[in-house]
């Protein structure tokens, strides 16, 4: 990943949005950055933490996206700039904090906060719009249009933070944040922080008074003053900007990633002097002035945004309270139904509602190719699901869950959780889950089936969750469940890193984000101080695995433990050379003539499995293959040979 | 060598094979190159839950002028660099064209819907010759061949770059990519160029 602290100010580097993002950190003199990871956010601390040292700065992976907050609103306390990252679903976990801090101000330190959203969900379990939280919290809300504009406004974010005493917040989509493109670079400054809480100067003579929300009323007056202060701020911003003719046949207001597809769109159907686009950066509170002098622009307005109908409810709220003789143009989008509230936009969906709206046709490719193409396609491309890593521990997991749950007999079943071990929906992990929700909740929901035996409710439960998920949400979950002696067994599912999202480090971790010593918290020896029963498993070992999670579920009532402690294959297999040389015996293997059916294939779906339809037998594919073993263990007929390598 | 000159403005480039197999980093390798020589350059990618054995695609759309989308038009690939064939042919499936070149290693990878029974994997030669059907020109590169013999499978990576160089079609030559790739693989930096140069051979250059 390339170097976001490179000294080359004036030079054009290739950054992901979210690199742009750090970068624009940088550039603005923090001293401190925290987040949680979640795609599509990871990489803006990821990348500041292997500079933090180098930039003097304080990088940390925090327990969960509260304290991270929390924690970055500590270093503004003591005046020292600071960002928090997080992705959607974050914001829900600090709003909390962040519905107290809009109110309470802050220290002399900027802060900004950043979402990276994830329209259409692609590595999410909701396609929450953050922009809502900004509104509804209080924070004023940035989107970026380009990668430029992702390093830029953060940049600028932190002065408007400073200026206003307040949060802001930044807000980017998958497309801008997980995409690379050219980033001009700026200066970074060479600025010693010197962090201080100043009680005696900082706190008198602030009315209403700082780093408390009481009095509420007059606290929260004093948050709409600042708001009023940023719009005004906003109205002038060269992050909002007009291309068009000055009378259009149609005008689109856009912000974000969706700029770049109108833009794209109207160049494609050589729309130019046709149609005009507003295109937003700031994006809340509205900048009502600016917007109102473009309205005339067009009687036909069209809004491309993603995901929720946002700057379309604020324009047209705005638009309500104009003075009689404004003019009156006509709004589509998602309200009229020409454009999904939902999912993911992209130019294919949006240069067919553009073409409509303007009365042309487009025909994306050559008629008879497209139809060849798309009928070679469909019958020549199978299916590729998503599935476990080869050698995945995980794999191994929900082998031994599927085995004991079935040699139980009593319809136990797997309450799931969100991270890799989510594809144990899937038939990757045997369809073993039977419900997912968001970090911790598997554990939470557990707490609520283990306590329904008076209701005749007499099945085993198993929670799932990672390592990481379960510093970030489960300890409280599995307290209720210990104090209150609900019925379950927490399997953790301990790979050594938060996998999902690129093996950041978690409290169970001996290093830090920056890679320095971390004090590492034992999850065995807290769960066992919680006065939990906990055993300890290698995932790998099949047979001890089955005999104690079987022993597990014959016990008494009350929350138990068992920690699958296997780390991830992606990680072991960067240092390590494969365990085992595995192979089929072909001799042994007998194919369709063995009871089996195909058990390794059908069943296990290890990728590293190939079931050779023309000898009729199993083999290893070597390239694939990370030498786990483990299908030499679930072979009933021990055709499948592993060989210490 | 042919003159450095970029064909199409646009020039939009996919490339694409199974999440794990490394599309982000010849995606990002080509386009550090390609920042370098001066133009602007987009690369959108899909990745998340696709990074465990799904289809992976990256989208690089090379330009003198703009920052284009981070997303190709259906139909609109100029080239087509594909790490599996399978995946290549379902990016030509929507992103194909008359016009377009690709080219690609014909190593299968199996998806655990193949593996499982459940779906089926075409016929290798009729699913090249499907391939060739859809594309202006096609090279079939055999990348991960290639990289065994040089004791490497990963290398298969580096191979596909020097073909997808090596073709001409895009404004870079050996010298563009020389610092990149140095860059990249600190450690590794000779196997990598060597790899690199068995590609830009194995496309006749």
């Amino acid at each position: 990943m390339p170097d976001i602290a490179i000294d080359a100010p004036g030079t054009s580097q290739l950054f992901m949005g979210n690199e742009a993002i750090a970068r624009g950190a940088l550039e603005a003199g923090i001293g401190f950055a925290t987040a949680y990871p979640g795609t599509p956010s990871s990489e803006i601390l990821g990348s500041l933490a292997p500079v933090a040292k180098k930039m003097g700065i304080y990088a940390e992976w925090s327990v969960n996206e509260i304290v991270a907050t929390e924690a970055a609103a500590g270093a503004s306390l003591a005046g020292v700039r600071a960002i928090t990252a997080m992705k959607q679903l974050g914001v829900n976990v600090a709003s909390d904090f962040l519905s107290i801090l809009v109110m309470s101000g802050l220290g002399k330190g900027g802060l900004v906060l950043v979402s990276c959203d994830d329209p259409g969900a692609i590595s999410s379990d909701n396609e929450e719009d953050a922009r809502n939280l900004a509104k509804s919290l209080g924070m004023p809300l940035l989107e970026p249009g380009n990668f430029q504009e992702a390093k830029d406004m953060t940049k600028w974010l932190f002065d408007l933070s400073e200026e206003i005493d307040s949060i802001c917040m930044l807000r980017s989509v998958t497309r801008i944040a997980h995409s690379r493109g050219n980033v001009k670079l700026g200066e970074l400054p060479q600025k010693e922080h010197k962090a201080y809480f100043d009680q005696i100067h900082d706190l008198r003579d602030v009315k209403p008074t700082k780093f408390m929300p009481h009095p509420v009323p007059s606290h929260h007056a004093a948050l709409l003053k600042k708001l009023e202060k940023a719009r005004e701020r906003f109205e002038s911003s060269p992050f909002n900007w007009y291309v068009g003719p000055d009378k259009a046949d149609l005008l689109i207001i856009t912000c974000g990633s969706c700029w770049f597809y109108s833009r794209d769109v109207v160049k494609e159907l050589k729309l130019e002097d046709r149609v005009g686009i507003l295109k937003l950066g700031t994006l809340w509170p509205l900048p009502e002035k600016f917007v109102e002098k473009h309205l005339n622009k067009s009687q036909k307005i069209l809004f491309v945004e993603e995901v929720d109908p946002f700057l379309e409810r604020s324009v047209m709220e705005m638009a309500a309270s104009l003075p009689p003789d404004s003019p009156r143009p006509t709004f589509y989008g998602k309200r009229s139904g020409h454009l999904n509230a939902y999912g993911e936009m992209d130019q294919d969906v949006l240069i067919k509602v553009i073409a409509s709206m303007t009365g042309l046709t487009y025909q994306p490719r050559d008629i008879e190719y497209a139809k060849k193409a798309e009928e070679l396609a469909k019958n020549y491309v199978p299916e590729r699901s998503i599935a476990f890593c080869p050698g995945c521990p995980h794999r191994a997991t929900f082998w031994s869950i599927k085995n004991t749950l079935k040699l139980d007999g009593r319809n136990g079943f797997v309450v799931g959780d969100i991270g890799c071990y989510g594809l144990a929906l899937r038939p990757t992990g045997f369809y073993q889950s039977r419900s997912h929700y968001c970090m911790g909740s598997g554990t939470g929901v557990a707490n609520g089936l283990g306590k329904l035996g008076q209701h005749g409710f007499n099945q085993p439960v198993l929670a799932v969750c990672g390592d990481s998920t379960f510093y970030h949400a489960v300890i409280p979950a599995l307290i209720n469940g210990v104090h209150n002696q609900s019925n379950f067994i927490l399997i953790i599912l301990d790979n050594g890193g938060t996998a999902m999202t690129g093996f950041q480090p978690h409290p169970g971790s001996e290093l830090n984000a920056m890679g320095e010593p971390a004090k590492f918290i034992s999850m065995e020896d807290l769960c066992r101080s919680m006065g939990a029963h906990v055993e300890i498993c290698d995932p790998f070992d099949l047979k001890n695995t089955t005999a104690t999670l079987l022993e597990m579920m014959a016990k008494d009532e009350g929350a138990k433990v068992v920690v699958m402690r296997r780390q991830c294959e992606l990680i072991r297999g960067r240092k390590e050379k494969p365990p085992y040389k595995v192979h089929v015996d072909p001799d042994e293997c007998i194919g369709e003539a063995c009871g089996c059916d195909r058990l390794c294939t059908r069943v296990f779906h290890c990728p590293g499995l190939i079931w050779d339809k023309e000898s009729g037998k199993s083999r290893i594919d070597e390239v694939i293959c990370t030498g786990c073993g483990v299908c030499a263990d679930i072979c009933p007929q021990g055709a499948i040979v592993k060989e210490a390598a | 060598m042919t003159e450095k000159i970029l064909t199409k403005d646009p020039l939009n480039l996919i490339i694409t094979g199974v999440g794990g197999q490394g599309n982000v980093m010849i995606s990002l390798t080509v386009g550090s190159a390609l920042v370098r020589e001066g133009y602007v350059v987009t690369v959108g990618e899909t990745y998340g839950v696709s990074q465990r054995g799904g289809p992976v695609m990256s989208h690089v759309r090379i330009s003198k002028e703009t920052q284009y989308s981070p997303l190709i038009l259906e139909g609109q690939a100029d080239i087509v660099l594909g790490m599996e064939p399978v995946e290549t042919l379902r990016m030509l499936g929507k992103y194909g064209n008359p016009n377009v070149i690709t080219m690609f290693n014909p190593r299968p990878i199996y998806s655990v819907d193949v593996i499982g029974g459940e779906a089926e994997y075409p016929d290798l030669d009729k699913l090249i010759k499907t391939i060739k059907e859809l594309s202006a020109k096609t090279w079939v590169v055999n990348a991960t061949e290639e990289a065994e013999k040089m004791g490497k499978p990963i290398v298969a990576n580096t191979i596909l770059i020097g073909a997808l160089v090596g073709s001409g079609f895009l404004p870079l030559d050996r010298k563009s990519m020389e610092p990149v790739l140095r860059e990249r693989f600190p450690k590794a930096f000779e196997l990598n160029m060597k790899a690199f140069d068995r590609g830009m051979e194995l496309i006749g250059q």
